[in-house]
């Protein structure tokens, strides 16, 4: 906050290529000892690629380095840790079978290979670490059934036995409900003032603006600005993020309401949803709501045939559905947009092209054999219609940044011409820019009569998106709000669950 | 449209040059060796250049490059078999004890190749059917096949009527009929994974099978399939050496499977699957006949030449990952 404050950090002209693709090129960046620093910048603008390279995940292709005045070589995470520098990952990893103590003095030297192990020092520390936090878990249980926010905890407490001055904290509030948030950032607050540095990643400017002293955004792999907090306003970030100005965040569409496309009734599989019911009409746009974890994707899946429910009723259109497999999802009309990307979307080392055309080889080889010139003109219109960025059809789709990549999957789906489109977390990890096409496209599909399920965690995104929202908690739906009553407030007192207390 | 097109295919990483495309592959590594094992043998003895002598030394292999094509389709779907060799055994004694015991020919060949169905068959039920991990059912079944084949072989060789021998003296064009056979699956196949749908899908099922169930491929059907196939063609390889060798024992092509591997990962084709070509399994088969008929006109003992195709399998192994990890960041 006070500009006099020592450096702990000094990065100069530090640059990065991968496979000759400059992804960072000369950024410049001071850290102060003891402030928060947000990192900010579209997908792919380099804010992630520099935090790896401060931890030694990835090393410089260029620049150097200063920690408290002195150049350091942070060539691997293990060099990383001596220094005092940690990475916070968004999906901790962990050692799952190892107990919670175990995980905290991970990495810390202890003696020779057959001395023994001070289970009695090892659990004191782990406690008093955790106590140090304020958490209360016990350090004996193994790190697995642990939920995502305790084993952030964890791993806040791993830094801080191996007594990190720089901790890297990568979108840690994600997947978090927002009374996590609220604790993770009374403890980043907390290790601010022990005169820890802390850098926070995030999409959310909301959370950057309560927590943060200095946010610094990246664009297009440069260092575009560093500010105080409060001497920049939201639309200036997003300006300065996207290089323009965002005139509008979410358009209303106007969609009109048709007959019924989807009607599920009393639908169950025992363990993860029971009993869901509800319609969908053509041109409509329900939400489904809810925390991580309360059913929703696996009420998706059961629809796409990806793991179909063990009772109840599906019909479409009217008429009713066998769904037992993706096929037969695709043949009546459904597609559905994955909320795992990498693991179930895309096939990461196939050219752009293949994995456009996935889902209608049909269409791409109309006697058996692909043509290329159908597929190349088919890919070509798909890719300008939502407007992929990309080098080539042909690069390998891992290539591309998650937004794009995302679009790529809607494009496969669009190509099937659906009736009914699920879209699972559809804009998770994806920046503003982009985000805003796909508000838009999400509208636009919705005007052209297509029936869409919209399953996210972003409650301003179902607020202003959907025509009706329902709500998920512990695998039953438990609330349907029409688009003029749903509130935050409404939709999270649904979400919480009623027994017992959220972990 | 073209030109909206246009712009939205830039930014970003720029695309590999299309020459990159082409020639920075695993295939291009396996090709050079060729030539360069070609120009070696040939200093090694004037002989060797003679198309007819290597055409010859071809059909020594003929069956097991033919059954390593489709292998390579098996290990790009993401599964591989171990037992084809061992197929070949069981399928080539079936055949002869069926015809031995008074079977007419067609009918025993018949025989035979719903033996090497079978095996196929057995193959997948585990594989794809119990979900259990390939290798290890196949190590498992390439032991089985191999002790059945020598159960009703016993340790006699089997002959084969005369009727049915000398597959590798008919010649079409010059060319022996295990070379012309080999080149024509080799056409057929690359066709298949080039230029069909299954093709196409055998990738992607390889490259990402979970995603490839979310993009409605039948993923099971398609490697039962292969399976399938695969049991087959090992069934008529193994009768198509029968008819070289004039008789079958029990220990027909023992340790095949693992020259057949080798061919597929010469060609480029990778281990864990979505990568490799037909082409590559191709030049392979031809590169191990010339170094090894290469070796053995040099006079090399039998121990050098098994250490020069360990090294030989070494590097194509270390060279395919360093290709991919750098052309598909």
């Amino acid at each position: 906050m006070t500009p006099e404050r020592p450096m702990l950090i000094e990065a100069r002209g530090i640059s990065k290529q991968f496979g000759g693709v400059e992804v960072l090129s000369d950024v410049d960046l001071d850290l102060h000892v003891g402030e928060i620093h947000a990192l900010l910048g579209e997908n792919g603008a380099g804010k992630s690629t520099f935090a790896k390279i401060l931890a030694g995940v990835h090393s410089p292709t260029r620049g150097t380095l200063k920690l408290n005045g002195q150049t350091v070589d942070v060539s691997s995470p293990i060099a990383a840790q001596k220094l005092g520098i940690a990475l916070i990952h968004q999906e901790p990893v962990s050692f799952p079978d190892l107990s919670v103590a175990e995980n905290i003095v991970m990495g810390r030297q202890g003696g020779g290979l057959l001395s023994r192990v001070p289970w009695a020092t090892i659990i004191a520390d782990a406690e008093r670490y955790l106590d140090m936090l304020g958490v209360s878990l016990d350090v004996n249980r193994p790190m697995r059934g642990l939920s995502i926010a305790n084993q952030q905890m964890v791993e806040i407490a791993r830094s801080l036995a191996s007594d990190s001055k720089l901790i890297i904290m990568d979108e840690p509030t994600a997947p978090l409900t927002p009374r996590e948030v609220d604790t993770l950032f009374a403890i980043a607050r907390r290790l601010r003032e022990e005169g820890r540095t802390i850098i926070f990643i995030s999409h959310r400017l909301e959370e950057v603006r309560m927590l943060c002293d200095r946010v610094t955004i990246f664009r297009d792999g440069a260092h575009i600005s560093t500010q105080s907090i409060d001497s920049i306003s939201d639309d200036e970030i997003i300006r300065l993020m996207i290089g323009r100005t965002l005139k509008k965040f979410m358009r209303k569409h106007v969609a009109e309401i048709g007959e019924t496309a989807l009607e599920v009734s009393n639908l169950t599989l025992p363990g993860l949803f029971e009993d869901v019911s509800f319609s969908l009409r053509r041109g409509e746009i329900i939400g489904l709501g809810g925390l991580v974890g309360a059913g929703r994707t696996d009420v998706a899946r059961a629809l796409f045939g990806v793991q179909p429910a063990a009772s109840g009723r599906i019909s479409i259109g009217g008429s009713d559905a066998t769904i037992e497999k993706p096929t037969d999802a695709i043949n009546l009309g459904l597609a559905f947009v994955p909320e795992d990307r990498a693991g179930h979307g895309i096939f990461a080392t196939l050219p752009v092209e293949h994995n456009l055309t996935a889902a209608i080889p049909g269409k791409v080889a109309p006697r058996g054999f692909i043509s290329r010139k159908v597929e190349r003109s088919i890919s070509q219109k798909a890719v300008s219609d939502l407007s992929v960025r990309l080098a080539s059809l042909r690069q390998p789709i891992v290539e591309l940044s998650g937004g794009n990549q995302q679009k790529v999957i809607l494009a496969r789906w669009l190509l099937t011409e659906p009736d009914i489109l699920i879209l699972d977390e559809p804009t998770r990890g994806i920046d503003i820019g982009v985000k805003a096409e796909f508000y838009d496209m999400i509208g636009d599909l919705a005007e052209a009569g297509r029936a869409i399920l919209l399953i996210s965690s972003e409650l301003p995104e179902l607020l202003s998106l959907c025509d009706r929202i329902l709500v998920m908690s512990e695998g039953r739906v438990t609330a349907e709000l029409p688009r003029g009553e749903a509130t935050q407030e409404n939709i999270m007192q649904a979400a919480v669950p009623r027994s017992g207390v959220a972990a | 449209m073209t030109d909206s097109a246009q712009s939205a295919i830039r930014e970003l990483a720029p695309a590999r040059p299309t020459w990159h495309v082409v020639l920075v592959r695993p295939e291009t590594m396996t090709f050079l060796l060729l030539i360069f094992g070609l120009v070696g043998a040939s200093f090694l003895s004037p002989f060797f250049l003679d198309a007819s002598y290597i055409l010859r030394s071809f059909t020594l292999t003929a069956e097991m490059s033919i059954v390593a094509l489709v292998l390579t389709m098996v290990v790009i779907s993401g599964e591989i078999d171990l037992s084809p060799a061992a197929n070949m055994a069981l399928s080539a004694c079936i055949f002869a004890w069926a015809q031995e015991a008074g079977t007419p020919l067609p009918l025993a060949v018949i025989v035979g190749l719903l033996a090497g169905l079978a095996m196929g068959a057995l193959n997948a039920f585990m594989s794809i059917r119990m979900q259990l991990p390939s290798i290890i059912v196949t190590i498992g079944t390439l032991i089985f096949y191999r002790g059945l084949a020598q159960v009703i072989a016993g340790d006699r060789s089997i002959r084969v009527p005369d009727s049915f021998i000398g597959i590798n003296t008919i010649m079409i064009a010059g060319i022996p009929l295990p070379v012309v056979i080999f080149v024509g699956v080799a056409v057929l196949l690359g066709l298949v994974l080039g230029t069909t749908v299954v093709g196409r899908q055998i990738y992607q099922i390889g490259t990402n099978q979970a995603a490839a169930l979310h993009a409605g491929i039948n993923a099971k059907r398609i490697k039962v399939g292969l399976f399938l196939v695969l049991g087959v063609v090992s069934a008529a390889a193994g009768m198509m050496a029968a008819s070289r060798l004039g008789s079958v024992r029990y220990d027909l092509v023992l340790g095949g499977e693992l020259q057949m591997v080798l061919m597929a990962m010469l060609g480029g084709t990778y281990i864990f699957g979505g990568r490799g070509t037909i082409l590559g399994t191709f030049l392979a088969a031809w590169l191990l006949v010339i170094v090894s008929t290469g070796m053995t006109v040099a006079n090399l003992l039998p121990a050098i030449q098994l250490t020069v195709l360990g090294i030989l399998l070494i590097v194509a192994i270390i060279a395919t990952n360093f290709i991919y990890a750098r052309t598909q960041r």
